[in-house]
């Protein structure tokens, strides 16, 4: 019996394996297929030479694409876009790098709620972020302006900077500074040539990812911008009545701009890896 | 070049830190801090104070008063419970089948990528880049009554000529899972990614089959990215509006639907804030107790 049963379970193993292997790989393909569906089709219809109703294909142009503005007041909300991006960015990436470097490299009193404080904001619905602030500017008489839209830009991005630059401050090997120490580095020597480099990755992640946040953010934007339009407001304004074939060019031309840089980001640290 | 500074001079103190007694680590804080403190503490309080007042009679719309009435947050929640219960309901689903369409994504990357790994890890990303109000509309293009998916599900047997999924709870739920699959996908891999092969072959030797040892290995294993994805995708989805907006009808409005539609269209902040910061609070309740019984703190 053992004999004949014995190589039974090991072929039935093998075979459940190579099904389970199989299985697996065709699932994330279909994965891929559903997260990529609704992007192939927004860059499909960038080519339709639709008119202002990008609803029904009318047929092949690059027309949309030689003249992204040609639409009324989408270059106006990119520039917008564009511009809080950027500002928000910057504030958020230098404020939340600092916040990082503090919370992983020093002991201190208040390190629990200073993390429970950066926590919240992640663990909060945008609905009730952009209410809230929403609530304090008119109860303070603020009016909603470009600077309202930065300042709740900075505020949602600083948590997720701290949590990415944080990651990389603790994969650091202390070894590394600890070398540079014993080759007579001072300490401000090691941090410019050793740890800044070696952290730079990661604070360059950490601004990628505020400034994708910031240039996508609906909610928090459409609760505090008062009437200046993003990129996000004016797709949502014209969803109504179809988006023009423009708002397809620009939501492509992002996507392939971003995936470029991700792609350059990545060869360049695997060739400092192997140098 | 102040934050180079700054944190040029946190290194210089870094021998210190057990002595502690250093202010650098607060000087690192302050302005970040100050920030979230004036930006997003301060305002839910604004909120909460927002949420008693009550509009003066004969006075302009969106003037309030503060007259401390808690009976705000009964009316509030009396007259949109439906939509209430609706969001965490629709969240639930959405994370649920978020999870299932994740898992074995975040699998394969993490197991079966091979060197195609990185490669695969920013195409889960990569649709990030394309506005998610673009690919939502998308959605309900795809999904419309004579698009592609319903012509061809309708030409099945046995179903219905008016079959749709556009302006259905189904488009909302799917909507929504969509927007946050990223959310799901990358937490599970990291945890994934951590679980060293050789306890996978240790379960193999010591007779566990390949389902046995997800059971019993690589599941518990990787529960904190579970519990990590499923909060990530569950909070925002609770709150959002922008799926039951595009690809709802009107009986499929979220508890978001109503805070905006109370703030911009009927200008009642005091019920908008009262439902905002009921949802909230909701959250954070439900988002500790669910801390507590995984017992994972690795997310503060």
């Amino acid at each position: 019996m053992t004999t004949i049963n014995a190589p039974m379970p090991s072929l039935s193993h093998r075979a459940s394996r190579w099904f389970s292997r199989n299985l697996v790989r065709i699932y994330a393909a279909l994965a891929f297929i559903y997260l990529f569906i609704p992007v192939a089709y927004t860059f499909a219809f960038s080519f339709n030479d639709a008119g202002k109703s990008n609803l029904v294909w009318q047929g092949f142009t690059f027309d949309n694409w030689k003249n992204p503005c040609g639409a009324p007041q989408v270059c106006e909300a990119v520039g917008n876009s564009l511009k809080i991006g950027v500002i928000s960015t910057s504030l958020a990436t230098a404020l939340g790098t600092m916040i990082a470097f503090a919370l992983g490299r020093y002991k201190f009193k208040g390190r629990t709620s200073t993390n429970l404080l950066i926590f919240l904001p992640m663990a909060t619905p945008e609905v009730v972020l952009g209410a809230s602030l929403l609530a304090m500017f008119l109860n303070l008489r603020i009016n909603p302006s470009f600077w309202t839209i930065v300042i709740s830009h900075v505020m949602f991005c600083i948590s997720f900077v701290v949590v990415t630059v944080k990651a990389r401050i603790a994969s650091l090997d202390p070894r590394l500074e600890q070398a540079a120490m014993d080759l007579y580095a001072n300490e401000k020597e090691t941090f410019r040539y050793v740890t800044l480099p070696l952290v730079m990755p990661g604070i360059a992640g950490a601004a990628l990812l505020a400034f994708s946040l910031s240039f996508d953010d609906f909610i928090i934007t459409n609760f505090n911008s008062g009437t200046v339009s993003t990129f996000p407001k004016f797709v949502y304004v014209s969803a109504a009545r179809g988006i023009p074939a423009q708002a397809n060019v620009i939501g492509s031309a992002m996507f392939f701009i971003a995936l470029i840089i991700v792609i350059v980001g990545q060869v360049v640290s695997r060739k400092r890896k192997k140098s | 070049m102040a934050f180079l500074h700054a944190v040029s001079s946190s290194t210089s103190a870094t021998k210190n830190v057990l002595k502690g007694k250093s202010l650098t680590p607060y000087l690192l804080l302050a302005p970040g801090l100050i920030w979230l403190v004036t930006f997003f503490i301060i305002p839910i309080f604004s909120l909460a104070s927002t949420s008693t007042m009550v509009r003066p009679d004969g006075a302009q719309v969106g003037v309030y008063e503060q007259k401390l009435r808690f009976a705000n947050y009964v009316d509030a929640f009396i007259a949109n419970q439906d939509q209430y219960v609706r969001s965490f309901f629709y969240a639930a689903l959405a994370t649920i089948l978020a999870l299932a369409i994740s898992y074995p994504l975040a699998y394969a990357i993490a197991f079966k990528s091979g060197k195609y790994r990185n490669i695969l890890l920013v195409m889960v990303i990569a649709p990030f880049f394309t506005s998610f109000l673009l690919r939502t509309i998308a959605w309900t293009q795809i999904l419309a009554d004579s698009g592609p998916v319903v012509s061809t599900i309708q030409a099945l047997p046995f179903v219905d000529e008016l079959f749709r999924i556009n302006n259905t709870s189904t488009a909302v739920v799917i909507g929504l899972a969509y927007n946050f699959l990223p959310f799901m996908t990358l937490p599970l891999y990291a945890s994934l990614e951590r679980i060293d092969p050789r306890t996978l072959e240790a379960a193999g030797d010591l007779y566990a089959n390949g389902l046995t040892t997800f059971r019993k290995v690589t599941l518990p294993l990787s529960m904190p990215g579970v519990v990590a994805g499923t909060l990530l995708t569950f909070i925002p989805a609770a709150g959002d509006y922008v799926n039951a907006a595009l690809l709802g009808n009107p009986n499929t409005k979220m508890i978001g639907n109503v805070i905006e539609s109370r703030f911009f269209a009927v200008v009642d902040y005091p019920t908008a804030a009262a439902l905002s910061f009921t949802l909230m609070a909701t959250i954070l309740i439900l988002v500790t107790l669910y801390i507590r019984k995984s017992g994972t703190d690795e997310l503060v």
